[in-house]
């Protein structure tokens, strides 16, 4: 009987039948609704006979268009589940009075909560930055494809292996319950002895490695392979932003991946960086942690940045405002967002020098951000706004992320964040941000590149229900929790005694709703513009009479993008070329390099994500192995020679004269 | 500094005032009217800006809209330097404003600085002390003890209008924030670390307190009622808790810190007055090594004991983590690969008359745990 114990334990570590939370309703019945999906979902594969073409044409892709692509469906899956969790939350908040405990006990509420900030960042957020920046820079600059093909789709699927095992947390044991960053000492050994905090380090770690190479290469791709005559100074400005959000990237997650390998060396080899024993100390934590941190949410608004400055000017019919401001404005912020960490933890006693240096640093982010914004207006003065759904997007962006940055600087100011830092006031702010810059940003950049990418628009009216929902939703859910804040209300509580607060807790909840209906019209959108592609069809490639290189191709472009390198004369090359009369190349096609499709990046983030479920659960057989396994096979990719081939010049004719001739169909 | 009020958003406020308590608008403790103050005056500086963008926003989308032909349209318009000037002027212009009373009000209302003022027109009476109440985060309450009257109160506090009060505050076992809204700004309450904040209250009443800074399970009920009295009532109150036959020594300490919810209100008579600065030198416990005497070492003024064992320099044990799934399971798991420490038994340990009781200031005396 022992033996067998012992047999058990070696082979499944500390993973029993007990890990699997049948005792739970709520996940029970997701558990079932995910089977149920996920069965009808692979059957289907199985019997359209979809998997060839999928691991063909999409798994094992190096074009960054479908990997871009793949960012965006990943981000929008985890959209579904990091706002499940919001549901929940809001309804906890608004039942949990008088005495009422709610439907979710602390164990399971404090998981949610860490969850969904776990989510929202990691693994929608960011797939949704990245998933723009693949697909539209290597267009902006002219070029084929990113600098490192392969390393692309390796980034991408380490990024869903993260998303896979945080995922696999809710059926198989527990999520951590710290909180979104995970601060020790709670988050330590001895006081979060579960799986739930592994999960979170390997699940962040895995994810970061990926996050941190796609950095390298679109940082790369952006510095060597922009076309002939593209200048720093004549990039687009969405380029520039995206240039400066991986340097970012590449300066901080580093940063992460140390401080989790700290923690993770405190809970599996009993070092002391952050315990309260042995000289550890959390504040450490605490300092590493935002060193990532806060770059991190300039990562995060950076590209949108970019969209919306590619947006105004595109539908304002007019020049960027100010191009030369704006590209100082980005590089200052870019500076700026490593001087601000402390800005998170005024309250943890540090003198008043110092917490007054992090202030008004802080502050002095907002002056770029203000130019920034000024610059977008002066764009739409005297120009000829067309409300497309980019452009509705955008003007919801000024107005909620102007009232956002103001409650910001308020937080930058120490006395007054000691009297509303970790309150719900602090929560609609970043909400107050990050929907209004980042989602509301990643909203008309859908919009308005979708046509790019496949080749039709997307259907307005389901747009603009999903537009008015979202945008009344958002101050609906967060207007509510500025005044909560204001009346000493903290964040992540599970319960209340004070009746009176109940109203607004319901008002947000409603707000919740809302923004349901909202995600719920924007899945619908795709559906429905999928079904009414051929009436949506965009034939021309340029359906907004864009100003950028993206548009000079084919929508959506060919496997090789560009048949010839385009000349830049001017920021905005595509509107420079339509004015000299820009005509289609007929002949002289020559035979493209292109890099060729591997799977060898869905192995090893298969590996990967494996070797990371084996730590979470003390499998160590099957940790060793896996990491053996990986190394072995990055070393038998290297010696994989047969990574590329040539487009002949015949087929790059033949699909130009295909594209040639659907022009002439519309003209 | 007085800065004069906002009297634009009077109305505003007024507004507010009347859809609940915003008790961060409306404190009874001086240091928090003045954080508000902050809060007010940094909202109208940033106004001056803000409603502009938003006007700006507005009519231009509409005036500039493509059906609008009389509008001007300039496609190639795209610099102007007296405009560009003027949009980096206007936002530096407030953030200089801004900065130079964010300097001031920072260093102000810094948390550690003793106050000198009790309200907008009271001076400080210099003769008096002020009242220094020692605040224990434990999970999930709050301990409270007054070394000046020799009392200690579990999840109730109490403190006389318009005299200073000075928090000294630590925690048991994992990071906290006390916050009573009402009386000033929160500070984090941190193991092995003291934090120290000064505040006043000005107003008689019953008000809120509690933990805002995520602590685990029982985060939502640590909560406690602060009571603002006048001198004669604290007395009163006072006398109440001195009633209480129960004595705060290391042994009930230790019970007490054991993990709890919704803690009812304690009162201790009597305390052991090395206690709290045990509990900040995590050394409460037998045997162990307080991080006074390790930080004495550290700095060169005491040489390091001979005989140091690994289970003098460990704290972290109170199991926290024993609701729902996870906590056994994850507990007998962790036995494989954290080291094994146990906390000594507590019934085997007597300690009358352990520790020396002359702990004067916050470093203890090097020889503190020598003898036991």
């Amino acid at each position: 009987m022992l033996a067998n114990l012992d047999l058990s334990r070696f082979l499944f570590g500390r993973l029993t039948l007990d890990a699997i939370p049948y005792y739970d309703p709520i996940l029970v019945v997701t558990f079932i609704v995910v089977a149920i999906g996920g069965i009808g979902l692979l059957s289907a594969i199985t019997y359209y006979r979809w998997w060839g073409y999928l691991w063909h044409e999409w798994f094992t892709t190096v074009d960054h268009k479908k990997i871009g692509i793949m960012y965006m469906i990943l981000a929008i899956v985890m959209l579904l589940r990091g706002f499940a969790d919001a549901i929940l939350m809001r309804t906890q908040q608004a039942i949990a009075f008088n005495g009422s405990e709610g439907f979710l006990p602390a164990h399971h509420y404090d998981q949610i909560f860490t969850a969904h900030g776990v989510i929202m960042i990691f693994f929608v957020a960011m797939p949704l930055i990245t998933g723009i920046m693949n697909y539209v820079v290597p267009l902006q600059i002219g070029a084929r494809d990113v600098s490192f093909p392969f390393l692309n789709n390796f980034s991408f699927w380490m990024t869903a292996g993260g998303a896979i095992l945080i995922m696999a947390s809710l059926f198989i044991g527990e999520f951590a319950r710290t909180g979104w960053l995970a601060f020790p000492p709670l988050s330590g050994a001895d006081y979060s002895p579960g799986v739930g905090v592994d999960y979170y380090i390997w699940g962040l770690q895995v994810a970061g490695v990926g996050t941190l190479l796609s950095g390298v290469n679109l940082l790369v791709t952006i510095v060597k392979m922009r076309a002939p005559g593209m200048s720093m100074m004549r990039m687009p400005i969405f380029t520039w932003s995206a240039l400066c959000t991986n340097v970012l990237i590449v300066a901080s997650f580093p940063v992460l991946t140390a401080v989790l390998v700290l923690l993770g060396l405190d809970r599996y080899v009993g070092t002391h960086f952050f315990t309260n024993d042995m000289g550890g100390n959390s504040m450490m934590y605490f300092n590493l942690i935002w060193i990532w941190g806060h770059p991190e949410v300039y990562i995060l608004i950076l590209p949108l940045f970019g969209v919306f400055s590619e947006v105004t000017s595109t539908f304002s019919g007019k020049r960027l405002f100010g191009y030369t401001s704006m590209v100082y404005a980005l590089v200052v912020i870019t500076i700026l967002a490593y001087l601000v960490w402390l800005h998170h933890f005024f309250t943890m006693g540090n003198g008043a020098s110092v917490n007054s240096f992090f202030g008004i640093t802080t502050m002095i982010i907002s002056i770029p951000t203000g130019v920034k914004i000024f610059n977008w207006l002066l764009t739409m003065y005297e120009g000829r706004i067309r409300f497309e759904l980019p452009m509705m997007w955008t003007i919801a962006f000024i107005v909620t992320f102007t009232i956002g940055g103001m409650t910001g600087v308020l937080l930058a100011v120490p006395p007054v964040d000691f009297t509303v830092h970790n309150s719900l006031f602090l929560v609609a702010h970043f909400h107050n941000v990050i929907i209004g810059g980042v989602l509301f940003g990643a909203f008309a950049a859908i919009n308005y590149w979708f046509p790019k990418a496949f080749g039709f628009k997307l259907n307005e009216f389901w747009g603009k229900v999903s537009f008015w929902t979202w945008v009344s939703g958002f101050y609906l859910a967060f207007m509510p929790l500025y005044l909560l804040g204001l009346m000493g209300v903290t964040r992540r509580l599970r319960e209340f005694d004070d009746p009176s607060l109940q109203i607004w807790f319901v008002i947000a909840a409603a707000g919740a709703g809302l923004i349901a209906i909202g995600i719920g019209a924007l899945l619908m959108q795709i559906y429905v513009s999928i079904r009414d592609r051929e009436a949506l069809a965009d034939t021309t490639g340029d359906p907004w009479n864009g100003r950028t290189l993206e548009w000079a191709t084919t929508s959506p472009p060919p496997h090789y993008n560009f048949a010839f390198s385009p000349m830049v004369r001017d920021i905005d090359a595509f509107t420079d070329m339509k004015r000299a009369g820009f005509s289609r190349p007929e002949k002289g096609f020559r035979s493209i390099h292109m890099p060729r499709n591997t799977g060898a990046g869905v192995i090893l983030a298969g590996l990967s994500t494996l070797c990371g479920f084996a730590l979470v659960w003390y499998i160590w057989w099957l940790a060793a192995v896996s990491f053996v396994g990986l190394i072995g096979y990055a070393i038998y990719h290297t010696f994989d020679y047969d990574r590329d081939y040539y487009i002949t010049a015949d087929e790059v004719a033949k699909t130009e004269r295909k594209a040639a001739s659907m022009l002439g169909a519309k003209g | 500094m007085r800065l004069p009020r906002f009297l634009l958003l009077t109305p505003l406020l007024l507004l507010l005032g009347g859809c609940g308590d915003l008790v961060v608008l409306f404190p009874n403790g001086d240091i928090a009217a003045r954080q508000r103050d902050m809060l007010l005056i940094a909202t109208g500086l940033m106004l001056l800006i803000i409603i502009p963008v938003l006007v700006m926003t507005f009519v231009f989308a509409w005036r500039y809209r493509a059906s609008n032909k009389a509008s001007n349209y300039r496609a190639d318009w795209d610099h102007s330097t007296k405009v560009e000037l003027a949009i980096w002027a206007a936002p530096l212009l407030i953030i200089i404003l801004l900065g130079a009373v964010t300097w001031v009000g920072t260093h102000l209302l810094d948390p550690y600085r003793p106050l000198d003022s009790i309200t907008t027109s009271a001076e400080v009476d210099t003769d008096q002390e002020p009242l220094v109440v020692e605040v224990v985060a434990l999970n999930w309450k709050w301990m409270f003890v007054y070394p000046e009257y020799g009392i200690a109160t579990v999840n109730e506090l109490a403190a006389p209008v318009n005299r200073p009060i000075r928090f000294e505050l630590t925690a048991e076992s994992v990071m906290n924030a006390f916050y009573v809204p009402t009386l000033a700004g929160m500070i984090y309450a941190m193991p092995g670390m003291e934090t120290k904040l000064h505040a006043v209250v000005n107003k008689a009443g019953v008000y809120d307190g509690f933990a805002s800074h995520y602590n685990g399970a029982g985060f939502s009920n640590m909560r406690f009622k602060f009571h603002g009295q006048s001198p004669e009532e604290f007395d009163a109150w006072v006398s109440k808790v001195r009633e209480s036959g129960d004595t705060l020594d290391r042994d009930t300490y230790l019970d007490l810190a054991q993990p709890s919810q919704a803690d009812p209100v304690r009162y201790f008579g009597a305390i052991d007055p090395m206690l709290y600065t045990r509990i900040v030198g995590m050394c409460v416990a037998e045997g162990k090594l307080c991080m006074q005497e390790i930080h004495h070492i550290d700095a060169g003024h005491a040489e390091p004991p001979t005989d140091i064992s690994l289970d003098q320099l460990t704290y972290d044990h109170s199991i926290i983590d024993g609701f729902g799934y996870g906590g056994g399971h994850g507990e007998d798991a962790q036995g494989a690969t954290a080291p094994a420490s146990d906390r000594a038994p507590r019934s085997d340990s007597t300690r009358e008359g352990a520790g020396p009781q002359d702990g004067e200031g916050s470093i203890a005396p090097p020889q503190l745990n020598r003898t036991e």
